[in-house]
Parts: C-alpha cells; structure tokens; sequence
C-alpha cells in the first residue's frame, strides 16, 4: 500500500515536469539559452531540429517535494514522440528501485496526456491529498 | 496550442476539495475582482454548509437547534433544491443519506456553479471552474476552439475514459469510487452503493448534473434506464469489471 502511494507521487512530479515543458518547448526548434536540443545518445543528437517542429528539448529541472526531476522530450510533426527522463530523484535504492517502475508508466500517461490537449479532468471527487497527485494538478501547475 | 497566457488562473484548497479557475478571458480588474468574489463565495458556503462543522448553520438545523428561517437564504434555496432532486431521482438522491441532515451531495455543484456564474457576470464568459473533478464550463478555451475535458478512467489511474468536448456551456459531472472508495450510499438499503466504478455525467448546470451524477450512481443497475428518459443529459459508466455503456446521446459529447 505504501508502495502504491509512493509510486504514485514520483509519477505525479514527472507529470508536472512533462506538463511544464508543454508551453514553452514545443512549438518547435526556437531555442532560448536555457532550453537547448539536446546530445541525446539515443537520437540523432544536436542536429535534429533541422525542419519546423522537430527536435528534442531538454526542461528546467522542476522542484518537487520528493526531489528534482528533469526530462528531455523529442518531438516529431509537432507532437512528443518520446521523452527521456534526465535526473529523477534516485537518492537510495529504494528511490531507484520505484523510479524504474513509474517513471516509464508515467511516460507513457504523459504522452496520452499531451496527445489529448485536454484542459480540464474530471473524476470521482478528491480531497486535497488526492488533488495533489491528480492529473488535473499537473494541469494547473503546468500554467499556474 | 491555444494561448493561454493572458488569461487568468488559481487553485484555492476549500471545503474539503480543491477548486480550479481557469479564466482565458483577459484579466481585468473587474474580472480579477470577480475571482476574489468567487474565492470569496466558497469559503462562506462551506461555513453555512459543512456538516464537519459543528456550529455550521446545516449541522444546528439538523440537530433541530434552529429553524429554517433562522437560516441564510442560501439554505432555504439548496434544501428546495434538494426536494427536487430526491423528487426527480425517484428517492435515489437524499438529503439525510445516512440518516441525518446533509446536502452535500447537492452544496459543492452548486457551489461551482455559483462561481462560475460570479465570474459571467463580471465578464469572464470563456471559464472553465473544476471543484474536485465536477465542472462548470461557460463559452470556449480560445476563438473557435472548444473546451476538451479529460475523464478519468476510474481503474486505471493516470489514463482516460474519453475526452468531452464542449461545444458550449456545459457541466460534466463523475460520481465514483476512485478517490475516496465506496461512499456513495443506497438511501435506501444505506449500504455503499458498488455497482459501477464511475458515471460522469453532463448537462447544462453543473447543481443538478452533479446530483443526478450522484443519484445514478447509487442506482447502479437501473440508472442507465433512468437517465435515458432524463432530457438534457448523457452518460457513461464504467463497471467493476472495466465494461462501459453509454447514453444513445452521449457520442455528441465524446466517443
């Protein structure tokens, strides 16, 4: 039980770092000093956003309760096609060892999330803890 | 994406819940007089209303310590409400759901829909109010663009039943189990009603959407029936095993 809770905050920090790149990075290949492509090993590196809303961008690492989180994006035709996680907080192993598993399943949620262009979630109501791992937080943090 | 940065935003912890105001007209004073307002609106509903505080007006009137008309008239309005909820939910919706005084199943929509309607009056017409995951929504998110709500997906956390589009003002309402377990009741076995996961609900106003959300949800097998007769609202519920149906008019909203 406390496994699943914990999982599920390291997943909501991730979301918000994901969400907080939506306004800023993803219109396309117009690079500010603090946003630059990234030398991605596993893509074609600092030459990728040769043609308008290609590229990959790295996000300001994001504050969380339960550490700094930093991810880098790829985007293809305008739209996140795959998103690495940079720093996560890894502080024991035990961190590492919840990072593994739901960083890749919030990977994926924040794909769909973004793909969906939603600007509101509605659920069974949550209270105020709830809130805070809730896909409607990130939704606000992302622009508040 | 739209541009959103001129608009207007805040998140304010109340009642219990969380309420977010996502305003995409410009940020005038007048409109930034109207969130105040709002803010404002919902903390004084949840001093009359809540039923965790003793000396809330609901919690005397309940334990028969005041009358009716000793009551702000904001009561007199949410218990006739109330009536007629119970009334058209066929008894599904109560307002003494486990067996003593409490509307709350009726204040927090329509707590919603007041604040959105503070901020319409103010000239904030493309608004978007989410009080803990029920939604009032007025105009659009941007020129020609409607509003897009997610609805979660109650077994699957982090994922999407559908998306509902807006195409104009609209309340979307979920009741289930999600968040907070099994506390809807059967008002009338007041056992947890458990036979759907999740219903969202949407209609024109979020008070009677959000009640009706919560009365077919404690209906369990027979809301489906119910709100096919209901004029004005579509629905889809998700069930324990992860099935779904849906209202024949709800594909106008989502897929």
């Amino acid at each position: 039980m406390r496994r699943a809770v914990l999982v599920g905050t390291g997943s909501s920090a991730l979301v918000v770092a994901l969400l907080a790149l939506k306004p800023h990075q993803i219109p396309g290949p117009d690079t500010s000093a603090a946003r630059s492509p990234v030398p991605s090993p596993t893509s074609t590196g600092a030459s990728t956003g040769t043609s308008a809303g290609m590229g990959t961008y790295t996000g300001d690492p994001v504050d969380t309760r339960y550490g700094t989180v930093q991810v880098a994006v790829t985007v293809t035709d305008g739209r996140i096609t795959a998103v690495k996680v940079i720093q996560a907080p890894d502080q024991n192993g035990r961190d590492q060892q919840i990072s593994s598993q739901a960083l890749p399943q919030l990977t994926q949620e924040a794909i769909k999330a973004q793909s969906a262009h939603i600007d509101a979630v509605s659920g069974a109501s949550y209270t105020s803890q709830g809130y805070a791992q809730s896909l409607q937080s990130a939704l606000d943090q992302a622009h508040v | 994406m739209s541009d959103t940065t001129a608009g207007l935003r805040h998140v304010e912890h109340v009642m219990g819940s969380v309420f977010s105001f996502d305003i995409r007209d410009e940020p005038t004073p007048a409109v930034r007089r109207a969130l105040d307002e709002a803010v404002h609106h919902l903390h004084r509903i949840d001093e009359v209303f809540s039923t965790y505080r003793p000396d809330s007006c609901i919690s005397r009137l309940g334990r028969g310590e005041i009358r009716r008309e000793d009551c702000p008239s904001e009561v007199l309005e949410v218990l006739f409400l109330c009536a007629h909820a119970a009334r058209v939910s066929d008894g599904w919706f109560s307002i003494v759901p486990e067996g003593t005084l409490d509307p709350s199943g009726l204040v927090k929509g329509w707590a919603v829909e007041a604040a959105s309607r503070i901020l319409h009056e103010a000239g904030a017409h493309d608004t978007c109010v989410n009080g803990g995951g029920d939604i009032q929504i007025r105009g659009r998110a941007a020129p020609a663009t409607p509003w897009r709500i997610g609805v979660a997906h109650p077994l699957r956390p982090g994922e999407l039943v559908t998306v509902v589009t807006a195409h104009d003002d609209l309340a979307v309402a979920t009741s289930g189990t999600a968040e907070r377990g099994a506390h809807i009741v059967d008002p009338f076995t007041g056992r947890p009603a458990t036979a759907l996961a999740s219903l969202t609900l949407v209609g024109p106003r979020l008070t009677l959407t959000d009640t009706y959300a919560t009365a077919a949800f404690a209906r369990g097998d027979g809301a489906r029936d119910w709100l096919e007769g209901l004029h004005g609202y579509e629905a889809l519920a998700v069930t324990p095993d992860g099935g779904e149906w849906r209202t024949t008019g709800f594909h106008r909203y989502g897929s």
